[in-house]
């Protein structure tokens, strides 16, 4: 089992914390993982990226080779196009469809989302519209999560295993409002892949 | 055995924590602050007492951690690579003066500088001094050398670097800890002497360093992180330092068809090099940084060709590597997937919606039109985004503290008016001596000291001098009336017009104190509340 996974959003929107719920998961399972983050000077609202890897086998590199991930998994749209050289012939961009403006030059709205539809498989979801309907805006992230789960060569029920264990210190509520994120998220993906 | 999830820094907290260690001694820098935070939240460093606070700057820092040696127990000092610039002084005079407690400088590279000024190599510090230097390939070796790091230097007598660089500080892999070691019991030096470097005794220190170094050399040869692994294929020998050695598996999946020195420890070994280069064709060396070991191997006159690597564009000359610029140097496909479209724009980082140091900028903009562009000399921090657009206001920023001294030359040269802005923790890290060489000269500048109350750009760290500025500033000798504290928001831009527009008038030192808490560090501190 191999999975190398770009994760890309803003720095300020968390995508640390998605990270952190596969890093649970896999560990839980005995399965290897590498995780390169970005701290520093882009978490002021520059472009952040982290690149997961999660194996069976033992991984080298803390960075994934271009072409080979088999997922780029984004919380905003322009950034999930930042990465497609890493990005594998088959594998899959899941992205939040809600902007995150904090420059001037910020393209066109359409123009980004013609050329997420242009790729040849890709998930473009409302995150952000779905987690307020989840009853939290704050649980968009898990909602990505879940919509990138179908891709993510990981059981379900470790995923959601993994959120029990990093949110039980924040209650039974906090667990089950962010498994019900992750359940939205996830059949909107199946749904619309 | 239960594995931890540890970022490359934390690895080497919990690694020195288990190593003994009574105290970190550090000014924060990225990629190397979440060393220290990680051991300030650490329940075991906790009950130990482990020192853990944040030093002024990075020479305070080394020269305490020094001291802690000299009383006998084990400490770490750990800065990014130019704060070792600052602490350079002490760093050199120790490997002289040696140690008694064990004692490892952690410095944090920054190769493609993600956040920093330059991306200088700190291993050549470790060869200037003429101490071990560890390197680390994983983390599950920044844990074992911070951990064993402290006897490694009580071994060898002198303080012990460890090198990382960005990726390694910054990347998360499972870790199997040890058991933890017992502190060290206060001790004093058993020699009266050795940490005297007046002359004549200096100079017997430096034989003894001196004479060391075949040891040093031994200590690498047989060291457990440096390693020959043979292959099949001698068309090529491969010296992978640090954390290229896993750019070099993952481009064969681990099993590499050519002989390979995996060099974790320096000095080189160099049995260990002599025999690559005896068995193989050509050597290709993969090092993160500055060409350091291809210099080594090539010196002077080898113009064989024969040795391959950043100097002669088998790999970019700067920058940090990669998996496929290693994959590339080794003549193997690299797969590249689709083009970036051309509708994706840069974000470069920006200071925060709310954020002080913007008020502080746009009076400051307002207020210096009429002199023309080109006066504001600037420092390190989040405030260096003024750089940027939509402000653009500053001219400069070249090291911690140089802003009130360049202020000061370009004064001295007739500029008119010649204006510094530096941050509260850079002032207090290294703005005050600056600031009394203008006093002492009766500098015609205006001084904004912009206090977000916080040590803002590297995650919002207690700032060292919060609450004195104004009476360091007094105390300096700065006159009290031209000394004004303001609060930088929207509705007090005309009175900060005002004032900045009168002070860049008058003729001497003026200091400008803009001060409001840094907002993410409020919002922190009032989520930490709820
Ligand atoms: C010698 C040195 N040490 C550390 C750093 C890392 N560093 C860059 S900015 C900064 C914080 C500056 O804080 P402050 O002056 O208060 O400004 P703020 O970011 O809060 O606006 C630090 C520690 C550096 N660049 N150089």
């Amino acid at each position: 089992m191999k999975a190398d996974i770009i994760l890309a959003g803003v720095g300020g929107q968390g995508i640390l914390s998605i990270a952190a719920i596969l890093g649970v998961a896999a560990l839980e399972n005995d399965l290897y993982l590498k995780q390169a983050e970005t701290h520093g000077m882009s978490q002021r609202g520059g472009a952040v990226v982290s690149h997961l890897r999660i194996s069976d086998k033992p991984i080298a590199s803390d960075l994934i080779p271009m072409g080979n991930a088999d997922l780029i998994l984004s919380v905003e749209p322009m950034e999930s196009l930042r990465y497609l050289p890493y990005l594998s012939p088959l594998g899959y961009v899941v992205t939040n469809t809600t902007p995150f403006v904090n420059i001037p030059n910020y393209p066109e709205v359409d123009k980004v989302m013609n050329e997420i539809r242009s790729l040849p498989r890709f998930v473009a979801i409302d995150a952000d519209q779905i987690a307020k309907e989840t009853g939290n805006s704050k649980v968009s992230n898990v909602v990505m999560l879940g919509a990138a789960s179908p891709f993510i060569d990981l059981d379900f029920e470790k995923i959601e295993d993994g959120i029990r264990s990093i949110f039980a210190r924040k209650g039974e509520e906090m667990v089950e409002l962010n498994l019900k994120a992750l359940r939205a998220g996830r059949k909107f993906a199946e749904e619309n892949r | 055995m239960q594995k931890h999830l540890f970022l490359g820094v934390e690895a080497i907290g919990q690694g020195a924590i288990d190593g003994g260690m009574s105290g970190v001694y550090a000014y924060p820098g990225t990629p190397s602050t979440e060393i220290t935070e990680f051991i300030q939240e650490n329940e075991l460093a906790e009950q130990r007492n482990i020192h853990r606070q944040w030093s002024a700057n990075e020479k305070t820092a080394y020269e305490a951690a020094l001291g802690m040696s000299y009383a006998g127990k084990r400490a770490m000092v750990c800065m990014k690579h130019v704060g070792l610039n600052v602490a350079a002084d002490a760093f050199v005079n120790s490997a002289m003066t040696g140690i008694n407690g064990g004692l490892i400088v952690t410095v944090a590279d920054d190769p493609s500088m993600h956040s920093s000024q330059n991306e200088q190599d700190s291993r050549f510090y470790g060869r200037f001094a003429m101490v071990p230097v560890l390197e680390p390939s994983n983390q599950q070796e920044a844990y074992d050398m911070a951990r064993n790091g402290f006897q490694l230097s009580e071994k060898a007598g002198v303080p012990v670097m460890l090198r990382i660089t960005t990726r390694m500080a910054h990347s998360r892999a499972g870790i199997i800890r040890k058991d933890v070691l017992e502190e060290n019991q206060l001790r004093l030096p058993h020699d009266p002497k050795q940490f005297i470097l007046l002359p004549a005794i200096a100079r017997r220190r430096y034989n003894l360093l001196l004479q060391s170094q075949d040891a040093f050399l031994q200590m690498s040869e047989e060291s457990e992180y440096n390693k020959y692994l043979d292959g099949p294929d001698k068309s090529l020998g491969i010296v992978a330092c640090g954390i290229s050695f896993n750019y070099l598996m993952e481009c064969f999946d681990g099993q590499c068809p050519y002989p390979v020195v995996k060099v974790s420890q320096y000095p080189l070994p160099a049995k260990m090099i002599k025999r690559l280069r005896l068995e193989c064709n050509q050597l290709l060396v993969l090092e993160e940084g500055a060409p350091l070991v291809e210099e080594m191997l090539k010196g002077f006159f080898d113009e064989s060709s024969i040795i391959k690597g950043r100097l002669d564009n088998t790999l970019p000359r700067a920058g940090e590597l990669n998996p496929d610029l290693v994959a590339k140097a080794l003549g193997l496909e690299v797969q590249s997937g689709m083009p970036v479209p051309e509708v994706v724009a840069n974000r470069p980082p920006a200071l925060c919606q709310g954020c002080g140091h913007q008020d502080v900028y746009r009076a400051m903009n307002e207020a210096l039109a009429e002199y023309g562009r080109g006066r504001v000399f600037s420092d390190i921090g989040c405030y260096t985004l003024g750089a940027l657009p939509p402000y653009e206001t500053i001219s400069t920023c070249v090291d911690m503290g140089a802003s009130i001294t360049m202020a000061k030359g370009a004064a001295d040269a007739g500029l008119i008016p010649a204006v510094a802005v530096i941050g509260d923790s850079t002032f207090a890290h290294s703005g005050i001596t600056g600031l009394l060489d203008a006093v002492n000269e009766k500098a015609n500048m205006t001084i904004v000291i912009s206090d977000n109350e916080s040590v803002s750009m590297t995650g919002g760290q207690d700032s060292s001098a919060y609450g004195k500025i104004e009476t360091i500033c007094q105390g300096v000798g700065v006159d009290p009336a031209h000394i004004h504290v303001i609060i930088p928001l929207r509705k007090n831009h005309e009175e900060m017009v005002e004032l900045f527009r009168k002070e860049l008038a008058y003729e001497g030192i003026s200091v400008i104190i803009p001060r409001r808490e840094c907002i993410q560090r409020a919002s922190r501190r009032k989520r930490n509340k709820a």
